[in-house]
């Protein structure tokens, strides 16, 4: 069985799966649940761009869903159109990835940590202390969602489709960024950088762009963030949504497309669903972080591909044949 | 009361409590390179352990060294059996003491519940300098003594002692090091006990002041964070002039800048990693 | 006493007992699900295991009837945040469709849902103290049997200038809503009433160390906190540490030295006077029930938030009296909660104003250590306060929320 093969059928029953979900679902309410999954899903995918493909950690992406969210919000409070607030909200993030970007670029690794959570805390300081713009602690409430097209996405139903749209457009154009040339040269700063620099690479600006690109992703997922929930707060900006979303990626996987889906599946399923079987969910999320690390340390997702590999393998290889001794092995 | 002198003193007494906090942060991420977020996680359930001991009447010193040697065999084993194959790998080291520390904060929420406890100042402590105008607590004078003893202890076996020699030795070149017959391997675990051990010291040293109480390891580890980055990675000396940065900023800024009280702190520690992002005392690392 | 948490055993061993049982039997109304919003994990923990405490211990007093009908329970974690607030709110509405919510526990997650309960008409009973709620963004869903944030402290500023006679005041609480809401309504009725306050601290939610805003404290009658969650433990302390004690004496809100919260103080904490709408020394029958309850069965001096609790069960119970089957109409039930008027409960009388909040006593306590444990000892009661204090509904009604800005403090000096 070739792998790609594997993979079409598995996009393919995916996709079925993702398109009929409000019939075979059941309750509204899981819905709702699998907008919030697609939706955490964009933001990991954004961090992704910075984490997995141009090895660059960021604990203050939040900062920047945030931004997004709050400029949307606020102009929709403030009696604007849903054209206007998107748009704004878009230029809102874009601008402020750009500041971020400038100054968290002077440094990598753990000096580009450190600058991403101080420009995230001062983001949350800003949004929580100045009041008069964004009402503070109480939040901001957003009382409409938009009507594309004259379907309003009030019902679950249709939110859901509106988000699963929006999230296949995010995870084809991803796709697209990462097979291109200027994907490679992204990895390549994250793997080899003098290297790079010395085939004449502007290593900088490579990241430079990564990283407009992954706000704007991040901007995305605010806006779907704050459409959701109809109302935003000063914790959406706060060190733990940075680092919630930075565990969806790493649990789920870096570098891979399907990982960070995967890992924000988990925690938004662990937080919302199984809390209400497991009181000490917490717990158990802990427990399974430390085991998806123990077990599978490149993450959820490419680990399992390994495991099942492996599992495959043993499987063919105890049971082997003439006939299947003949078959090469395809390249990994 | 005296408001600058009062300020003053406790920057210092704050850069002391700062300093214990971050001594085995600094150890762990400047000699064994790894981020270690569950410090926090380690402080506040050195802190809980110290407050059960004190609870059974154990004298406060016992109570805060016992912590410490509780925390150092938790840390032990967790450096051993967890951290230690995933060596060199910066980000499942974060995954992992990121997931350690939810499940410390849950099992210290099951046990300890979720009502804060702030122990009595040890009694032979208590009181206050009356001075100058200000009055000021003698145990946050205690814990710069503790600081500043501590800061010596540990820089006379890192650059004193052949243990220390040994552990420059296996972080500065490792296979080498392992070749000429240094075990780097325990030494690295030895280390992470030690700073396991400092942080529980720490909580335990800061819970007549901070209380203890859920939350307070994310209370706790950007402070620790901050003193480290600003200091430079890898210096102790850092970390040390780093703290009582941290402690006069956090003071007169506070004081002085109310409106600006999120930020007084990351402003400065943004201003200094941009224009210097190796720290004030850090080592230029390629 | 191991506490009940998923009912959804509970709930399947209910219809298989309605489905195994005989047919006069199965002629019973469904049970009526009261669903609670409480936050079990992170920081807000604290407060939120009390919550359910005090639901729990009510509910047990009734043997899960209220009524005459049966009762499931169901609690839901929100986590401490807004989001997590939604979700489990549409949890409890959407899959479990729930009669009646009780919770949540803060102000911002309160915010996150009112308009949402609203929407799908779903009556909530919560103690979060966000006073637009009940005030210029009513909303006909929600009932509140503890207090708006400035409730009581209005209160306070009355005591401290007529009874205290204090002349200055400094205000020192949290820099968020609650904390500025609080602070407002201390400030507008002490200096209505001849005082002044001269200067407003608003130390940020997570601060290590008050000492920077302690050393700033000077030249007053007295300091009033209304600081919440543990930080009055902190805070406290570093109070007595640095000498202020039997300087200037220390007033609180009702968070501050909630009764809940005395087992984490000590001496620091004795002769603080404060103003809340629950002391666990009201001397009504039900609070002695419920006092000695929660102490059986948790080990704990119940506080404000199982007590806030406590009363919104009774709240439930006396609507599903005035309605009988008519119950399940929601509509009717968020009207008949409205109108519910009680003289037994563990805060007194209680009953609400057309905005939904609660008309009741509220007390001035004196922090005391009797027989080896901290009491607060009622001292004074005020009876029948309402969210307006003595102001004309209107013109309050009139001028913007309490803030941080508002009312303007014009009496501050450097």
């Amino acid at each position: 069985m070739s792998g790609r093969l594997i993979r079409a059928a598995v996009i393919a029953i995916a996709g079925i799966a993702l398109a009929t979900l409000p019939f075979w679902v059941g309750n509204a309410y899981y819905i709702n649940i699998a907008s919030q999954i697609l939706f955490w899903a964009v933001f990991a995918l954004s961090l992704n761009i910075l984490v997995g493909y141009a090895g660059l950690v960021s604990l203050g992406h939040a900062g920047l869903f945030g931004i997004a969210g709050y400029t949307a919000g606020l102009l929709l409070e403030g009696g604007h159109g849903h054209l206007t607030a998107i748009f704004a909200a878009l230029a809102a993030v874009l601008a402020t990835s750009v500041i971020f970007a400038i100054l968290s670029l002077r440094s990598t690794g753990i000096g580009f940590l450190m600058i991403t959570l101080a420009l995230g805390q001062i983001l949350w300081g800003i949004a929580y202390r100045w009041a008069t713009l964004t009402n503070g602690d109480n939040g901001v409430v957003v009382r409409s969602r938009p009507a594309p097209f004259g379907i309003v996405l009030t019902s679950p139903t249709s939110f859901y489709y509106a988000t699963l749209i929006v999230f296949l457009l995010v995870v084809v154009s991803i796709a697209m960024f990462v097979r291109s040339p200027f994907g490679a040269s992204v990895r390549g700063t994250r793997d080899q950088p003098r290297r790079m620099t010395a085939l004449g690479y502007h290593v900088w600006l490579i990241r430079f762009i990564a990283f407009l690109l992954s706000g704007l992703w991040a901007g995305v997922a605010g806006i779907l963030f704050v459409y959701y929930n109809q109302f935003i707060s000063p914790q959406v900006v706060a060190l733990q949504t940075s680092a919630e979303v930075l565990l969806m990626v790493i649990s789920g996987g870096t570098a891979t497309l399907l990982g960070p889906i995967a890992g924000a599946a988990i925690v938004v399923i662990m937080k919302n669903v199984v809390s209400a079987y497991i009181e000490r969910w917490n717990l158990v999320l802990g427990i399974i972080f430390v085991a998806i690390i123990s077990f599978m340390p490149e993450g959820l997702v490419p680990g399992s591909v390994r495991l099942s590999k492996m599992g495959w393998r043993l499987f063919r290889d105890r049971y082997s044949s003439a006939v299947l001794s003949n078959v090469a092995e395809p390249p990994p | 009361m005296n408001l600058w002198l009062t300020l003053a003193v406790n920057s210092v007494a704050l850069g002391g409590l700062l300093f214990l906090l971050s001594a085995g942060f600094s150890l762990i991420f400047g000699l064994m390179r790894i981020p270690n977020l569950m410090h926090g996680s380690f402080f506040m359930l050195g802190a809980y352990f110290g407050v059960t001991f004190l609870a059974k009447g154990t004298n406060f010193w016992v109570a805060a060294l016992a912590s410490g040697a509780a925390m150092a065999i938790i840390g032990g084993l967790v450096e051993r059996f967890l951290l230690r194959r995933l060596a060199g790998q910066e980000l499942p080291q974060v995954l992992l003491t990121l997931g350690l520390s939810f499940i410390v904060s849950d099992i210290c929420l099951m046990i300890w519940t979720g009502d804060p406890i702030q122990p009595s100042t040890p009694s032979s402590l208590q009181g206050a300098v009356q001075a100058f105008g200000i009055y000021f607590p003698i145990y946050r004078l205690v814990i710069v003594a503790v600081a500043v003893a501590v800061a010596v202890a540990l820089w006379l076996m890192i650059d004193w002692t052949r243990l220390g020699a040994m552990i420059r030795a296996g972080v500065d070149d490792g296979p080498i090091a392992r070749v000429i017959g240094i075990k780097v391997s325990q030494l690295f675990t030895l280390i992470f006990c030690l700073g396991a051990a400092l942080a529980a010291f720490a909580g335990v040293m800061g819970s007549p002041i901070l209380s203890v109480y859920p939350g307070l390891d994310i209370d706790m580890l950007p402070l620790a964070l901050l003193v480290v980055i600003l200091g430079g990675t890898g210096s102790l000396l850092g970390a040390f002039v780093g703290s009582f940065v941290i402690g006069f900023l956090y003071n007169f800024g506070q004081a002085m800048f109310p409106d600006l009280a999120y930020v007084i702190l990351f402003l400065p520690m943004l201003l200094v990693l941009v224009l210097r992002p190796q720290g004030l005392f850090g080592r230029v690392v390629s | 006493m191991k506490v009940q948490r998923r009912t959804v055993l509970k709930g399947m061993l209910a219809a298989s007992v309605a489905v195994a049982a005989p047919p006069f039997l199965r002629a019973q109304p469904a049970p009526f699900k009261i669903g609670l919003l409480t936050v079990k994990t992170g920081p807000l923990a604290q407060g939120g295991i009390q919550m359910e405490q005090g639901i729990l211990t009510f509910l047990a007093e009734k043997n899960n009837t209220l009524a005459g009908r049966k009762i499931e329970f169901i609690s839901a974690d929100t986590g401490g945040n807004p989001a997590g607030a939604k979700t489990k709110t549409q949890e409890l509405i959407e899959r479990d469709k729930v009669n009646v919510i009780l919770g949540p526990l803060a102000a911002f997650e309160l915010l996150a849902i009112t308009d949402y309960v609203r929407d799908n008409k779903t009556p909530l009973i919560s103690i979060a103290a966000a006073e637009d709620v009940t005030q210029r963004k009513a909303n006909p869903f929600f009932i509140r049997p503890s207090a708006t944030s400035a409730q009581c402290c209005q209160v306070m500023g009355d005591y401290a200038a007529k009874d205290l006679k204090y002349k200055r005041a400094i205000t020192i609480s949290e820099d968020f809503a609650f904390g500025y809401e609080q602070m407002a309504g201390f400030q507008r009725v002490f200096e209505d009433n001849g005082g002044k306050v001269v200067k407003k601290l608003w130390p940020p939610l997570v601060t290590p160390d008050y000492t920077p805003y302690i050393a700033q404290i000077g030249n007053v009658d007295c300091v009033f906190n209304g600081f919440a969650g543990s930080n009055p433990v902190k805070f406290m302390r570093a109070y007595a540490d640095l000498g202020l004690k039997y300087k200037v004496p220390l007033l609180a809100g009702w968070t501050a030295m909630d009764d809940a919260l005395l087992k984490s103080l000590s001496d620091e904490a004795i002769g603080v006077i404060s103003a809340s709408w629950y002391s666990a020394e009201a001397d009504t029958p039900s609070n002695k029930r419920f006092v000695e309850a929660m102490q059986k069965a948790y080990l704990v001096l119940p506080g404000g938030y199982s007590a806030g609790m406590y009363v919104a069960g009774q709240c439930v119970e006396a609507a599903i009296q005035m309605l009988g089957d008519k119950v399940d109409d929601r509509t009717a039930l968020a009207e008949a909660l409205h109108k519910v008027s009680l003289t037994d409960t563990p805060r007194g009388s209680v009953r609400f104003d057309k905005y939904g909040n609660v008309v009741g006593d509220v007390f001035i306590r004196r922090c005391e250590r009797k027989g080896g444990q901290l009491i607060n000892t009622v001292i004074k009661t005020y009876p029948n306060v309402s969210q307006f204090w003595t102001y004309d509904e209107k013109e309050f009604l009139a001028q913007p929320v309490y803030s941080r800005d508002f009312p303007p403090a014009k009496n501050l000096e450097q």
